[in-house]
């Protein structure tokens, strides 16, 4: 598996630091209770199938990243900065 | 069919025409007092302890595949009971116990192996570590000798003893660790089940479960709907989805872990053995194939195949401490996917909120020891509506409230650490 660092180019898997579901972009108010923390902290969706995380370009730029890639072929369909995702979400 | 050795020699001289098959292959009935989703070593195990210790025998085993296709035929087969943190202390200590019975109690040669299991230690750091891990194995009335380094040497001559990178300080030795023969942990539960009226049910895939008011009535499946009092979610890997179908999200992301296994080879590796630098771990299997892993890709995942780094990393681990594995040639990797929990430790609940519902997860890279256990207090907690003893501290509550998590590596409760 290589990933597209939108910074650097496409490099080796090895460069990246896997960092989970890609919903710590989307991380609750602080008084916003147990459910919501829970949610955030633990459950997962877990999905076979398309999902987005987020990675670091450790090895390289340093840049968070959200990857939008299917867990059962592997494949990698997107890879944005997160710094992008979370404006464009604002 | 039961086996002995009278039974294996007339079988010898009659042309072993006289072998049955070892379990019904079962078609699903309408209905059963209870559903266990998932046939793997824990679901079989489940079915047989319902069945034995409950007298309850009017429950199916659905199967999506065939028995045997999942982890329980994909894990590097080890045993043990070294576990430091109270809640999983006493849980694998009875896991451990049931192995010793297993063979007897099923009338199965499963190959459980107590050929010792030592993890190897590098520095002082981790010998405080393991001797503490030590001490607590021995209070919970396991067994555990931490060797020195001459000690390693005497059971370990072929060590890499004299590098300067990663020196061998010594290790801890569980000599009632070991290895089993994992399918036939699989066969030997599934023809126990059977015999006692479980149904197994094979190719049989779960795609919904019925819950009427808080209440579960069943499930729905690609062979039609069936109807059940209690139902039991066992899938490992798959809890996410199958968990998705009664409107839950779990406290579960799903990760590929690498298996390895080399050319038949003369004996040459008596224990199971683990380095303590890399993660590496080998043992050797009775056919001679060299079986060893290492550690999760790292990803989340669901293609029971890894990528080239693990495998390169888990290489030179193995080449690092035994440099005289190194000319044996790999036959096979594979992988399996691993239901990994934040705090890598097990889920064995109620689901709460839907009556008659109830969980085995969450068993992390570390499911086959656990399997008897896990059945055993699993066909407790669904027989009874309460939790085993050994088994009390594995709810899936602890993250939301923060009690009892039990982070046995000491890295941090969170998805991404395990």
């Amino acid at each position: 598996m290589r990933l597209t660092c939108p910074i650097c180019g496409e490099r080796d898997r090895r460069e990246f630091v896997y960092k989970g579901h890609a919903l710590a972009l989307d991380r609750p108010d602080p008084d916003a209770g147990d459910d919501a923390w829970e949610s955030y902290v633990y459950l997962r969706e877990n999905p076979a199938g398309v999902t987005r995380d987020l990675w670091q370009h450790d090895g390289g730029c340093s840049a968070w990243l959200v990857v939008t890639r299917n867990t059962v072929t592997h494949e990698v369909l997107k890879t944005e900065l997160a710094t992008a995702v979370k404006e464009a979400q604002s | 069919m039961r086996f002995s050795g009278w039974k294996v020699f007339t079988e010898g001289l009659s042309g072993n025409k006289g072998w049955s098959a070892h379990w019904r292959d079962a078609q699903p009935k309408a209905e059963y007092d209870y559903i266990i989703i998932g046939g793997g070593g824990h679901g079989l195990s489940t079915a047989y302890y319902l069945a034995k210790n409950h007298g309850i025998t009017n429950v199916a085993v659905l199967e999506k595949g065939y028995i045997g296709s999942g982890n329980i035929g994909r894990n590097t087969t080890i045993v043990r009971a070294n576990y430091f943190l109270q809640g999983n202390s006493e849980f694998y200590s009875h896991s451990l116990k049931l192995w010793e019975g297993m063979e007897e109690d099923l009338n199965y040669n499963v190959m459980h192996s107590q050929r010792g299991l030592i993890n190897l230690f590098h520095s002082d750091g981790q010998r405080d570590a393991f001797a503490r891990r030590g001490n607590m194995m021995v209070n919970q009335g396991d067994d555990a000798i931490l060797l020195d380094r001459e000690g390693v040497r005497k059971h370990l001559p072929y060590l890499d003893f004299e590098q300067t990178r990663f020196p061998i300080y010594g290790g801890l030795y569980h000599p009632r660790g070991g290895t089993a023969r994992h399918d036939a942990v699989a066969w030997g539960y599934a023809r126990g089940a059977s015999d006692r009226g479980v149904d197994l049910i094979q190719n049989c895939e779960v795609t919904g479960i019925d819950i009427e008011n808080g209440v579960v009535k069943g499930v729905q499946t690609t062979r039609g709907p069936i109807k059940g009092k209690k139902v039991g979610i066992i899938v490992a890997g798959r809890s996410g989805q199958v968990a998705a179908m009664a409107g839950r999200q779990l406290p579960i992301e799903s990760h590929v872990l690498q298996a390895f296994v080399t050319e038949g080879l003369k004996p040459v590796i008596d224990h199971v053995v683990s380095f303590g630098m890399g993660h590496f771990y080998i043992s050797q299997s009775d056919k001679g194939g060299l079986v060893f892993g290492g550690d999760l890709d790292f990803y989340a995942s669901y293609a029971q195949r890894g990528n080239l780094p693990m495998k390169e990393h888990v290489m030179e681990a193995g080449m690092t401490l035994m440099p005289m594995i190194g000319k044996a040639k790999v036959l096979r990797s594979w992988g399996g996917i691993m239901d990994m929990t934040p705090d890598g430790s097990p889920i064995i609940d109620k689901m709460d909120g839907i009556d008659g519902l109830f969980i085995d997860c969450g068993w992390n890279y570390g499911g086959f020891k656990a399997v008897p256990a896990s059945g055993w207090c699993m066909a407790h907690l669904m027989a009874t509506d309460t939790h085993h003893e050994v088994a009390s501290k594995y709810r899936l509550d602890r993250f939301r409230t923060g009690v009892g998590i039990m982070d046995e590596e000491g890295t941090g409760s969170q998805h991404n650490l395990h």
